[in-house]
């Protein structure tokens, strides 16, 4: 936060998939801006629906936002930018016909390391998540979080400055997923990585973030974004201090309402298709 | 894992000892049939006169010319329905559109009997093997492009995404995703596929032919050699589970775990 250049700034971005008018049509943002600052982790939180797992799609080039722009280090994104940054999935995107040592090489394959390279480095990044002795396993082979470890050593084998999670915890049980965030933030005291990361989960994202970014309702916009003040590697007696609660707790208060509003506003939209679904002339009005 | 590995390997092997006493029974069976209870001979003939028969077909090497003929039929018709099924197949798979129209369109002709047309396919082409080839092709064809469609039409989202997030060129995209997802897939159809070509084209022989083993087992009935024609049915069901059993290692090989 003390480098002047944000390392991802998010501009005036507005997304809507479908046309206006069409029954499929969503708008998932509005007009939502943005900045992460160089080697700070930031959570992007807020109801199911808000966008977010959107917006990172939109940062890392996967997605042209319908309106609004993004820049990675100072370059505007058109497309995947394999070099500056790299994604981890909530599921598991390791393919299953590959080993993690062949995952992790392929990975860099794709971003066009010299093969004399890629050992050096799937060696490093396997040692870094504590997967060394799991090289030869395939996906199949291996539990929930240790997947999710492999993705992570997938990504880190491709050294970018840049990190997008996308809830990259979420399918995994509360006690795997609280060791897996300490890790990441041993992590992330040793590397200052810039990680942009999505959950569900308060607790995870008061413990993971220098700064958690609230999203509304959809269509999704940040409503605060709220700074943790707490040095990394972060330790379990952190989850139990007075002011991981307080942060918590202004979190929960924030999102609240939020959620509220989007479980009606779902129910609205599943009741107009139902409508539309039955009688073609009465969807207008409804 | 290995616990319950030696259990398999124990049940396995009792189930091929229950196969292997089924089968023993069917040929006992036989026997007493023929031997004891007196069934007509031109019916069933005698389990050691078929023997003897068989002998003298595989060594006076009298059915060279048929297996020729009939095998030479089955590669031309594979040939032909898996060039065109994969590459249709993997056109279609390309677009979600080309999907929704030709998939429910090619599986609703895939549940005609197309040997129907057995009659049609004679007069185009004659009475030799053209018929058979193009009678085998047509109907092979549609497992093979169905299963392509699926294989390569469906490919996991997500591992499309990752491998684009991480710079795939279109060919590393083919090679190193499409392709190991959709292979198991596509293998499964080639092998259902080959079955079908071997079934429709011994069978078209059946109806209207000049040669190949299902001629000559046709002809051998009409002549009530019924001994002989039992001998050229065992070697064809000898040659098609060797076949079949080929094609599955070739899948088993290539497939990923």
């Amino acid at each position: 936060m003390t480098s002047a250049q944000p390392a991802i700034r998010v501009h005036g971005v507005s997304h809507q998939f479908g046309e206006a008018g069409e029954m499929r049509h969503v708008q998932a943002l509005r007009d939502t801006s943005l900045d992460v600052a160089r080697g700070e982790l930031q959570c992007l939180i807020g109801p199911s629906g808000c966008g977010k797992s959107t917006l990172l799609s939109i940062m890392g080039g996967l997605i042209a936002p319908t309106t609004g722009a993004v820049t990675v280090a100072d370059k505007p994104v058109r497309g995947p930018m394999p070099r500056d940054l790299a994604f981890v999935f909530q599921e598991s995107a390791l393919f299953p016909w590959n080993t993690v040592l062949e995952n992790i090489d392929l990975g860099m394959t794709f971003q066009g390391v010299a093969k004399a390279e890629r050992r050096d480095r799937a060696h490093r990044a396997l040692e870094a998540v504590g997967l060394l002795d799991f090289a030869e396993y395939f996906p199949g082979q291996l539990s929930g979080g240790m997947r999710q470890r492999a993705a992570l050593a997938r990504a880190l084998s491709l050294q970018t400055d840049i990190l997008l999670m996308d809830e990259p915890f979420g399918a995994l049980d509360e006690q795997t997923r609280m060791v897996l965030g300490e890790d990441l933030s041993v992590l992330l005291s040793r590397s200052r990585k810039t990680i942009v990361f999505v959950t569900h989960s308060l607790g995870e994202a008061v413990f993971l973030a220098d700064r958690v970014a609230v999203f509304s309702a959809r269509p999704g916009t940040i409503k605060q974004v709220i700074t943790v003040d707490e040095p990394h590697p972060r330790k379990p007696s952190f989850m139990t201090a007075p002011k991981f609660h307080a942060l918590r707790d202004q979190l929960y208060g924030l999102l609240h309402d939020e959620i509220r509003k989007a479980m009606s506003e779902t129910a609205q939209l599943r009741r107009r298709y139902d409508q539309a679904g039955v009688a073609d002339g009465d969807g207008e009005r409804a | 894992m290995n616990g319950s590995g030696r259990i398999t390997a124990q049940s396995r092997l009792w189930s091929r000892l229950v196969q292997i006493a089924f089968l023993a029974a069917l040929l006992l069976l036989w026997f007493l049939a023929t031997n004891v209870w007196g069934v007509s001979r031109i019916l069933l003939p005698r389990p050691a006169n078929v023997w003897d028969q068989l002998l003298n077909v595989l060594g006076s090497g009298a059915f060279i010319p048929d297996l020729r003929v009939t095998l030479g039929e089955l590669v031309a018709a594979f040939a032909i329905s898996m060039s065109l099924g994969v590459s249709l197949g993997y056109a279609i798979s390309r677009s979600q559109y080309l999907i929704r129209v030709f998939e429910p369109l090619l599986a609703a002709i895939y549940a005609i009997p197309i040997i129907l047309f057995l009659p049609l396919y004679v007069m185009s082409f004659g009475l030799g093997p053209n018929s058979k080839i193009a009678l085998g092709a047509t109907i092979s064809f549609f497992p093979i492009v169905l299963s392509t469609i699926a294989g390569f039409g469906h490919v996991d989202r997500t591992l499309q995404t990752a491998a684009r997030s991480m710079g795939a060129s279109d060919l590393q995209m083919f090679r190193h995703v499409l392709l190991p997802a959709a292979l198991p897939v596509v293998l499964a159809g080639l092998r259902m596929g080959f079955t079908v070509a071997l079934l429709s084209v011994i069978a078209s022989e059946t109806i209207a032919s000049f040669a190949g083993l299902g001629h000559r087992i046709v002809d051998l009935a009409e002549n009530m050699d019924t001994a002989r024609m039992f001998a050229y049915i065992v070697f064809v069901i000898a040659i098609v589970a060797f076949l079949n059993a080929v094609v599955s290692k070739l899948e088993g090989r290539a497939r990923w775990r």
